[in-house]
């Protein structure tokens, strides 16, 4: 099972965070620093995985952001790089050639992708098509919900 | 002219929202995002996030704001900055009630980053979920489900486990495959739960849905590995799981569940993994996968890296389970191949892999030794780090030779965190599998040269421990080790210190030729080394102590370098460390002390307890055990963690011993006050070598407890009254180590007994619980325990009486315990066949 998975920047940013176990908030901000410093300090050539107290980590960067996750002893790496990648299409499917602006300004809709795509830390749907078929489902209802005033839209802006 | 446009959108955009503001709309959440974009300094970004957070604040008060939701959105944005925003915990739950689509989406985003399962919302949280569960929109029953598999707590599990269960049950995949998670998820947290799901869970597999059939397969794998019935209950399933499999593997092209043309490698690593689970430990049931098996780990293209992702799984599985050999040479072919692919992540995962099989099958694995020995080289440190664990679990009596040569290049350019494992490692193998005693020691000094103050005082220890107990290696021990300090006089303490030690003890065969071609040594030539050594600032505190300590036995072994060497131990008179300034000023003293000089600074009795073993006793002076000194790999948890435990001073030792005025203390020592006349020799040579232990003790064993130990051990002897006795170990097993030690010998047929367990695990122990039994002849009272719970690094104790009933026989005692710990029960047990003392 996935215990978190952390986005960040190459300068070290956060953009999104997702846990699957409870952590208390000071450690949560312990770990994303301890593991942004840990691989960014990292050469490009090295393997995606470290050793993270009893965690694997698995990382793997896209154009200038990092895609991180913490999973269990018993977990495939290997697999686990395949999620990212899954995750990393879906966004890419989703925005259209994605990049780190996107998911800045509407980080939102990456953690919705996100929820669709994986559930309690393990893949739900295995299907791309599937995810963004639910994700379009959804916007679709929000649309037509939210009213457009004059000066004003009422949804998140 | 694309540009052109989209900025004068954009500018039209930027008065709608300044106009939308002046009537009374709250900022955008993309304004706030640009805004905090815009900040140049931590400063500038803070005043926006303050300025905003105030607003959102104040916002809230107004319950039924049209705004909430977009509040709530740009607060989650203000919390992934870092910044506080659980005051927002209790309006994401109201923004979940209202009825409308976008609120209860933002409203469970926001529930799920700021609340977990500890928060004390969760009433209301338990509430809306199970509202929302029962929806006839799938949208807003299935983000409740995402939530409660992001945020439950046990009583949120037990109460929403029945709604989940009804989700399972209905016929819609897209809820399905979230229950079926959510499932996991519950009988994770709560596993007593799983009873609610057993019935359910096997129509699953049979559904066609992928994601279903993930969900599933998921929810089983936790289910086995909770509980053993389960496990049997759902083996039957095991032809289903073959049938899946061999569906994704025989089945054409389905662009829907196919990466880089294999089908859904997702749910094949998932099955893979639960047959694993299933077929462990039963030859049944393995037979049914064996075919599979050997068709997914030959027909797996492994061109990219998913093919291997499989590939690997296959092979976790077939080593764990009771595979036919053919199978597993087949798997462990695969990891050959994956340590030579340039994808370092397979690589990685292949050292990793064969360190968890190396005890499954030694010799597949040790045909791989070359590979191994060469990732050592790797630019990679996670790579490095599993390779250097490989290599020494591949470490045996015929390659220790050939292998240490390459772990001794790692060693010399390894990174300052290896150099330490390394080093105890180093002497673990070194010391199992040496083909004899001058290799070992060789070894050893390059080691410690190599790994220099990196090396655990531990390893010093060992290593003195190990000279001291071969008696034909000392005289090559101690030429070795003086060649070695003469070289290297800075850079490696840890050496400078078992160097000091060994010349200290056995300087005299120091001058001994050991053979026609080398070099006479001459008292001077040692006397030098210590002259450079000692008096530099790069020298530690430690070696120094340790160096003062030899130099002061080399006093009586030495004849002509004298005033050297008196010089030497005064230096530090003054220093500004107590520890080495107590032990200079003493042994001044002693030096001048003529006859009773050379008895205090005889060569110390051999040491055959090993010191990693910190708390017990360091000196034992029964050469039998000799043999028991074996280091298990267990035992090198507690060798790398203890390497910060404070030295012991042994000042205090020193210090009662009052030496030089009249004393009580050394009268006795030398047999009895004034007017009696020299006690029997072996009785003074018995006394002097107790002291010998303890100055010997402290001055080469920085372990504290061995040190305290030998406190109350030492004195009373010399005193010769209530003679105190040697603990026996009665138990020592999984960190826990239980003594007895003789407190009062027969007297009217009774003996008192005091029972000691440490607790050498990094865990709390409750409800200990000690039982003794001896035989017929004896009765045995016990009385309380000091405590029935022991932190680590604590230890309880116990007092009984024995009772003999028959005089003259030996006491015999079966000992046993119990205890918890991380909520398992644990026992242990252990035979006495003889009390020193009794």
């Amino acid at each position: 099972m996935m215990q978190y998975m952390l986005l960040f920047s190459r300068q070290g940013k956060l953009r999104l965070q997702k846990w699957y176990t409870a952590y208390p908030d000071k450690q949560k901000k312990k770990i994303c620093r301890e593991l942004i410093t840990q691989i960014l300090a990292r050469k490009p050539k090295m393997c995606a995985f470290l050793e993270y107290k009893d965690l694997k980590i698995v990382y793997k960067r896209y154009a200038s952001l990092y895609f991180c996750c913490a999973i269990e002893q018993n977990d495939n790496e290997l697999i686990t790089l395949e999620v990212i990648h899954r995750y990393v299409e879906l966004l890419d499917k989703y925005f259209g050639s994605v990049c780190e602006l996107d998911i800045i300004f509407n980080f939102e809709k990456a953690y919705f992708i996100l929820d669709e795509f994986l559930l309690a830390g393990e893949i739900q749907e295995t299907s791309k098509k599937q995810v963004l078929k639910a994700i379009a489902a959804q916007d679709l209802i929000q649309e037509e919900e939210t009213p457009q005033g004059f000066f004003e839209d009422h949804g998140l802006g | 002219m694309a540009t052109a446009v989209e900025l004068a959108i954009e500018k039209i955009d930027e008065y709608k929202s300044k106009i939308g503001r002046t009537l009374g709309t709250p900022m955008r959440l993309r304004d706030l995002i640009r805004q905090v974009r815009a900040a140049r300094t931590m400063a500038e970004e803070r005043a926006v996030v303050d300025r905003e957070s105030a607003n959102i604040r104040e916002s809230f008060r107004d319950d039924d704001s049209p705004w909430k939701c977009r509040n709530i959105a740009k607060l989650l944005y203000i919390h992934m900055l870092g910044y506080p925003a659980h005051f927002g915990q209790m309006e994401c739950m109201k923004l979940v009630a209202h009825p409308r689509f976008t609120d209860k989406r933002i409203g469970y985003l926001g529930a799920m980053l700021l609340l977990d399962e500890r928060s004390e919302v969760h009433l209301l949280v338990t509430n809306s979920l199970k509202n929302d569960l029962t929806c006839s929109t799938q949208f807003v029953s299935g983000l409740a489900l995402c939530t409660l598999g992001s945020i439950c707590s046990a009583e949120m599990c037990r109460d929403l486990a029945n709604e989940v269960e009804k989700i399972i049950k209905q016929n819609n995949a897209y809820l399905k495959k979230k229950a079926a998670l959510c499932a996991f998820r519950i009988v994770r947290k709560v596993p007593e739960l799983m009873e609610v799901f057993i019935p359910c869970t096997r129509s699953l597999l049979g559904e066609k849905n992928h994601g279903v059939l993930m969900g599933a397969t998921t929810l089983v794998t936790e289910m086995c590995e909770r509980s053993p019935d389960v496990l049997n209950h759902f083996k039957k399933l095991v032809p289903n799981l073959v049938r899946i499999l061999k569906n994704l593997l025989m089945s054409g092209y389905s662009p829907e569940h196919d990466v880089t043309g294999i089908s859904d490698p997702f749910l094949q690593v998932k099955i893979l993994r639960l047959l694993r689970v299933l077929g462990k430990d039963d030859v049944r049931v393995t037979e049914e996968m064996n075919d599979i098996l050997a068709q997914v780990a030959t027909n797996t293209e492994t061109a990219k890296n998913v093919g291997n992702a499989i590939l690997y799984e296959t092979v976790l599985t077939i080593m764990e389970i009771k595979s036919e050999s053919g199978l597993r040479i087949l798997a462990v072919n695969i990891l050959g191949r994956f340590l030579l692919n340039t994808d370092k992540n397979i690589r990685y995962v292949a050292l990793n892999t064969l360190l968890k099989t190396v005890h499954v099958d030694y010799q597949a694995v040790q045909r791989h030794r070359n590979v191994v020995v060469e990732c050592l080289k790797d630019p990679d440190i996670s790579i490095r780090k599993r390779a250097m664990e490989l290599c020494f679990a591949l470490m045996n009596r015929t390659n220790i030779a050939i292998m240490t040569k390459e772990v001794l290049i790692f060693l010399e350019t390894a990174d300052a965190e290896f150099k330490s494992e390394c080093a105890s490692r180093m002497y673990i193998a070194t010391e199992r599998f040496s083909p004899n005693h001058e290799w070992h020691l060789d070894t050893m000094i390059t080691v410690l040269r190599l790994a220099g103050k990196y090396v655990p005082d531990e390893v010093v220890s060992c290593m003195i421990q190990m000279i001291s107990a071969n008696d034909q290696l000392q005289s090559y021990a101690v030429s070795q080790l003086y060649h070695a300090a003469q070289r290297d006089a800075i850079n490696a303490q840890p050496l400078l210190q078992v160097a000091f030690w060994t010349i200290g003890e056995f300087g005299d065969l120091l001058l001994q030729p050991t053979d026609v071609d080398s070099t006479p040594i001459s008292e001077s030539d040692v006397i030098s080394v210590f002259e450079t050594v000692l008096p530099s600032v790069l020298t530690s505190l430690m070696t120094k102590c340790y160096g003062v300590t030899a130099l002061a036995k080399l006093a009586t072994r030495f004849h002509s370098t004298g005033d050297r060497i008196e010089a030497l131990v005064r230096m530090n008179q003054a220093h500004i460390q107590l520890e080495l300034q107590q032990r200079s000023v003493e042994f001044n003293v002693i030096l001048r002390l003529g006859e009773l000089r050379d008895g205090l600074l005889e060569r110390m009795p051999v040491i055959t307890h090993n010191s990693l073993n910190a708390a017990a006793p360091s000196m034992i002076e029964d050469d039998g055990k000799k043999d028991d000194l074996k280091i298990s790999s267990a035992e090198i948890k507690t060798f790398v963690v203890s390497t910060d435990a404070t030295p012991v001073t042994n000042g205090d030792l020193l210090g009662d011993l009052n030496l030089g005025s009249t004393s009580d203390y050394s009268a006795d020592l030398l047999g009895g006050g004034g007017g009696a006349p020299a006690a029997p020799a072996q009785q003074q040579q018995h006394s002097n070598s107790n002291i010998l232990d303890i100055f010997g003790d402290s001055s080469s064993l920085p372990s504290s407890n061995a040190g305290v130990a030998d406190l109350d051990f030492g004195i009373p002897a010399a005193k010769e009254s209530a003679p105190t006795y040697q603990p026996v170990i009665a138990i020592n097993s999984k960190g826990i180590e239980v003594q007895i030690q003789v407190i009062e010998s027969w007297r009217n047929e009774q003996a008192r007994l005091k029972m000691t367990a440490y607790n050498y695990t990094p865990r709390t122990l409750t409800n200990f619980n000690f039982l003794a039994a001896v035989t017929k002849t004896f009765d045995i009272a016990l009385e309380p325990s000091s405590s029935p719970n022991i932190e680590p690094n604590e230890h309880a104790t116990q007092f009984m009486t024995i009772t003999r009933k028959v005089p003259n026989t030996a006491a015999r005692m079966r000992t046993k315990i119990s205890y918890i710990v991380d909520g398992s029960e644990q026992v242990g047990d252990g035979v006495v066949n003889e009390f020193p003392g009794l």
